[in-house]
């Protein structure tokens, strides 16, 4: 359990900015002052070292109350005719708070990494998928295919602990495990193993993985091949690919929709689910969507339970509406379809709302800094420093305790919220 | 605030009350004897109605992972079935898989008080109650899967004694807030891992070499000797498999007299005779449930149209993806803990198999002689939604609808089935021992599922319509801990409900165990994967009640 052992010194921090929840983070805390004293990294140093710099909220540039920046948010919100709440980068508690507002104020809903996120859910409600989660992955991997993606540069840490952990629980030798990739060539040496040996690269472009993939599933079923390039790979080295994958007792194939950034990509991770299908028809294989950073599982899992729907959801019509096109906060909001909104963004300081002619309320963590000054900017506590909370990591399976480490007295993206919520 | 229900019919299996004229009085949310002062707060005239205590389902899929992907994959399962926001609701959605919230209103606007979800994975119970914690007006609470979970089998392989698993076992149901413990598919979840494609009873699971049948006998000991009063739920092997109801009977023969609950029975009662290898076996499951006083069932009925299956039996729903409809399915391993599979299913009337499974599932029913020991599901959603209850207690109540169904149905089926010729109809006292007394008794509710002084005030009255659907999808009042909550079929008000949970005794020494067994092989450490009390209450609205645990259980500490 997340505990301070001595004065300042927090063991078993667990990270809500990273996706994969790492939860053996050390830290230290000196009045506001945060730093990780162990098993930090690129991602986990930005998001608990950031430091604080407001702690008034402001209406129009100039500091009030906080009862005040409430009531002209709820003022905004009452006045709007096509709200969004945006960003929705929050913990539960935070995003409960967001839903319950969106029903009142009959607004859309949607994530800042919703992007990414529909190539993966576009396709679990078309054709679905099978899966794994990171604990399977450790002790379980033999054969790991990475997609179009440098893993390193998200997940700094994912190698470190679910392929070269040191042990398996099922006495598999770990320097036996295999890493392809396929598409991006690793951005540095992560995915190395302990002693040394590469991971094999198959390289392409983004724009040739769609005919590449198509002709890896089409070999793992079976299918002659009469072509001997695909996207300048040799098809006969797709063919030890695919033998690879045939052979292998439970390989893992990963990617991260966010890296597949390409139109339609949608359907490149469709292919991904269907040939991890044809695989387990004689042995296991399992997909391994990536993602999940600053609460981008959480936001869809609390819509979809409370909703039915995950992000993309309107509830101006009284009841939620879900359509992944016509409620992309991004597109409404370039098209000038959005009065206000309502920007949520509790984790990440450079994650600030896009440039648009909406009214914008925000509820960011405290250090952001506008290009464009906010009608209303309420500065909030992050989940996991200023205030307890709970956060899915990226599998959608495991949630994780966030405990408070510091006393700000920043108030809670939930508090904040449910004031606004209160005051409509 | 003291109320009075005034001259009602009572049905309270649980004092032998059947249909008695009586009168009830409530007290900040409990029942109470006749009070000497005679100042009501409120009277409500109920003569001639009938009432019940708060209808409790004891296994019904209703928050956890595998409910929430089969609510995201669906998005065509609501959009038909949308529920717009009143000054009193959130709005919501769904039919198979509906929002927490409409899946709470929902269940206490048909006078269900509470609900327990059956397949809680350790891993993943924090969202389990985080769901649950959503979910308006009933109370709620879960079994925690066991069985394929790399900890128990390591133990198991080891030999290690049975007060050891009990310590698991205990420790595992505190820090997941469970009040029983469910076994799916024993070892199979696992055994899938490693390519096994089934299991049966005394089939080894290739690493570890344990089968189902020891696992099923270690957890029913272990739930046994730590007084858990709920029996080691359990969804046995090879579920949906033609010739199934030879394990079926195996299972119950095996577990040694210990208790065992064995969940949604129809699914496993499949025999392999006529032109169709898909038989009735419900005569002989039902005469061993009759022989076996160990044994408890609920019935998992099937009803025709579109639902989804949710399951943590990804080896057999794997097996099954190709019957999905709509064409799309999610299976997943799970944490070296479990696993889950989710497949959209349509169930036809003038399918000979689906007609015969409902059949099947009838012919349960009646021929389990002891209502006690029979109890009332679809296992939500997945042989129909909880919605579809009142239809369901009619085809029971009533002989001529009943056959008048059975008789639009699959020709062939109807030729396979002797339901026709059962007479039995259940009366308002036996449906009241399946959704109250007896489920409350199952689940190990002291305080619920009875009109008894002391008993918690959730009661629901119905007028006693001859159309027993009718009368049960609208009762005229629901009462939550004493609140009106629903009146003439509609929700006046919203309540919060608690989570019902045991806490059994361990030794702590278990976690010397665990944590290095966290520390090694898990991503999450052992003090993270436990949930604490306060995420249960949360925000103040949820709350915990300890169930007492049964007298005689072997740790006192
Ligand atoms: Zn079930």
């Amino acid at each position: 359990m997340t505990e301070m052992t001595e004065p300042g010194i927090w063991q078993e921090v667990p990270s809500p900015f990273c996706g994969i929840a790492s939860d053996d983070l050390v830290i230290k805390v000196d009045g506001n002052d945060v730093t990780i004293l162990e098993n930090g990294d690129d991602i986990t140093k930005a998001g608990f070292e950031t430091a604080i710099t407001d702690l008034s909220p402001r209406f129009n540039g100039r500091d009030v109350s906080l009862d005040e920046a409430v009531s002209h948010a709820a003022q905004l919100i009452r006045d709007a005719k096509q709200p969004v709440i945006g960003g929705l980068a929050t913990d539960l508690n935070g995003c409960r708070a967001a839903m319950a507002l969106a029903d009142k104020s009959r607004a859309t809903v949607d994530n800042m990494d919703s992007t990414a996120t529909f190539r993966n859910l576009l396709v679990l409600q078309d054709t679905g998928w099978m899966t794994t989660t990171l604990t399977e992955v450790r002790n379980r991997v033999d054969v790991l295919l990475v997609v179009g993606t440098d893993i390193e540069s998200d997940f700094p840490r994912f190698y470190e602990r679910m392929v070269w952990n040191k042990e398996s629980m099922f006495n598999q030798d770990i320097e036996s495990r295999q890493v392809i990739y396929l598409g991006k060539t690793p951005s540095g040496d992560a995915s190395t193993s302990p002693k040394g040996k590469k991971a094999q690269v198959l390289a392409c472009d983004d724009a040739d993985l769609p005919e590449v993939l198509s002709v890896l599933r089409a070999l793992i079923k079976g299918k002659l091949i009469q072509a001997k390039q695909v996207g300048g790979l040799a098809v006969s080295d797709l063919e030890a690919l695919a033998e690879t994958l045939k052979q292998a007792k439970y390989s893992v194939v990963t990617w991260s929709a966010g890296n597949l950034d390409f139109d339609h990509a949608e359907t490149s991770v469709q292919m991904i689910c269907e040939l991890v299908k044809d695989l387990n028809l004689k042995t296991r294989s399992s997909g391994l969507p990536l993602g999940g950073r600053d609460g981008a599982m959480t936001a869809n899992q609390v819509s979809a339970w409370q909703s039915g729907y995950p992000m993309r959801t309107n509830f101006s019509r009284g009841f939620p509406d879900y359509d992944p096109y016509l409620s992309d906060s991004n597109r409404m909001l370039v098209n000038g379809e959005v009065d206000t909104l309502v920007w949520v963004s509790s984790f990440n300081v450079q994650r600030t709302p896009p440039q648009s002619l909406a009214k914008t309320i925000v509820i960011g963590r405290s250090g952001m800094t506008f290009e464009q000054e906010p009608e209303v900017f309420i500065p909030v506590g992050v989940p996991g420093i200023d205030h307890v909370g709970r956060t899915f990591r990226l599998d959608s399976v495991v949630s994780i305790p966030l405990r408070k480490l510091r006393d700000s007295g920043l108030p809670s993206t939930h508090d904040v919220l449910t004031a606004i919520e209160n005051a409509l | 605030m003291l109320m009075k229900l005034t001259g009602g019919k009572i049905y309270d299996p649980a004092h032998g009350i059947d249909g008695e004229v009586r009168d009830i009085y409530v007290r900040d949310g409990r029942i109470v004897e006749r009070p000497t002062d005679v100042k009501f707060d409120q009277e409500i005239d109920v003569r001639g109605k009938v009432v019940m205590a708060g209808a409790i389902d004891m296994h019904t899929h209703i928050g956890g992972g595998k409910v929430n992907i089969a609510r995201t994959m669906l998005p065509e399962d609501h959009a038909a079935d949308v529920v717009a926001r009143t000054e009193l609701m959130r709005s919501g959605c769904g039919h198979a898989a509906p929002s927490t919230l409409t899946a709470g209103y929902r269940y206490a606007e048909m006078g269900y008080t509470a609900g327990f979800e059956p397949a809680i994975l350790p891993i993943n119970a924090r969202q389990a109650h985080m769901e649950m914690h959503d979910t308006p007006i009933i109370d709620k609470g879960g079994y925690v899967m066991l069985g394929s979970d790399d900890f128990l089998l390591r133990m198991m392989a080891a030999n290690n004694d049975q007060e050891a698993i009990n310590n698991y076992v205990a420790w595992t149901m505190n820090h997941s807030h469970a009040i029983g413990v469910k076994v799916v598919n024993p070892g199979g979840i696992n055994a899938f891992k490693f390519n096994q494609r089934k299991l049966d009873l005394d089939e080894k699971n290739h690493y570890y070499g344990v089968t189902p049948r020891e696992i099923l006998l270690r957890l029913a000991r272990a739930v046994k000797e730590l007084g858990v009063p709920h029996p080691l739920h359990v969804h046995g092997c090879n579920l949906g498999v033609p010739g199934n109801l030879d394990t079926t009977i195996n299972t119950m023969e095996g577990i040694e007299g210990l208790p065992m609950h064995m969940t949604h029975i129809q699914f496993h009662s499949y025999g392999t005779e006529g032109d169709f290898k898909f038989s009735s076996g419900s005569a002989q499951i039902a005469e061993q449930i009759n022989k076996h006083k160990n044994i408890t069932v609920d019935v998992g009925q099937i009803l025709f149209g579109q639902t989804v299956t949710a399951s943590g039996d990804n080896m057999r729903q794997h097996a099954a993806h190709p019957h999905a409809h709509p064409n799309k399915w999610v299976c997943m391993d799970i944490e070296c803990d479990a696993g889950c599979g989710v497949l959209p299913f349509k169930y036809k009337d003038q399918s000979y198999v689906n007609a015969l499974q409902w059949m099947i599932g009838l012919e349960t029913f009646l021929m389990v002689d002891d209502p006690w020991r029979v109890f009332l599901t679809t296992d939500h959603p997945n042989g129909a939604p909880f919605t579809s209850y009142p239809h369901l207690i009619k085809l029971l109540m009533d002989k001529t609808f009943r056959n008048d169904v059975l008789s639009q149905l699959h020709p062939e089926a109807q030729k396979a089935s002797h339901l026709a010729s059962l007479d039995r109809e259940y009366t308002l006292y036996e449906i009241a021992i399946m959704t109250r007394a007896g489920a409350a008794k199952l689940v190990g509710l002291a305080d619920r599922g009875h009109l008894g002084v002391g008993g918690a005030a959730d009661i629901t009255v119905y007028t006693d319509n001859p159309d027993r659907e009718k009368m049960f999808t609208t009762p005229d009042y629901v009462f939550k801990d004493g609140n009106m909550v629903v009146k003439d079929g509609h929700l006046i008000d919203v309540t919060w409900g608690t989570t019902h949970v045991v806490k059994p005794n361990y030794d702590i020494s278990i976690e010397k165990q665990l944590k290095p067994y966290f520390d090694r092989y898990h991503t999450q450490k052992m003090g993270n994967f436990k949930i604490s009390d306060d995420e249960i209450s949360d925000d103040g609205r949820g709350s915990i009640t300890v169930q007492p645990l049964l007298l005689g259980a072997k740790y006192d500490y």
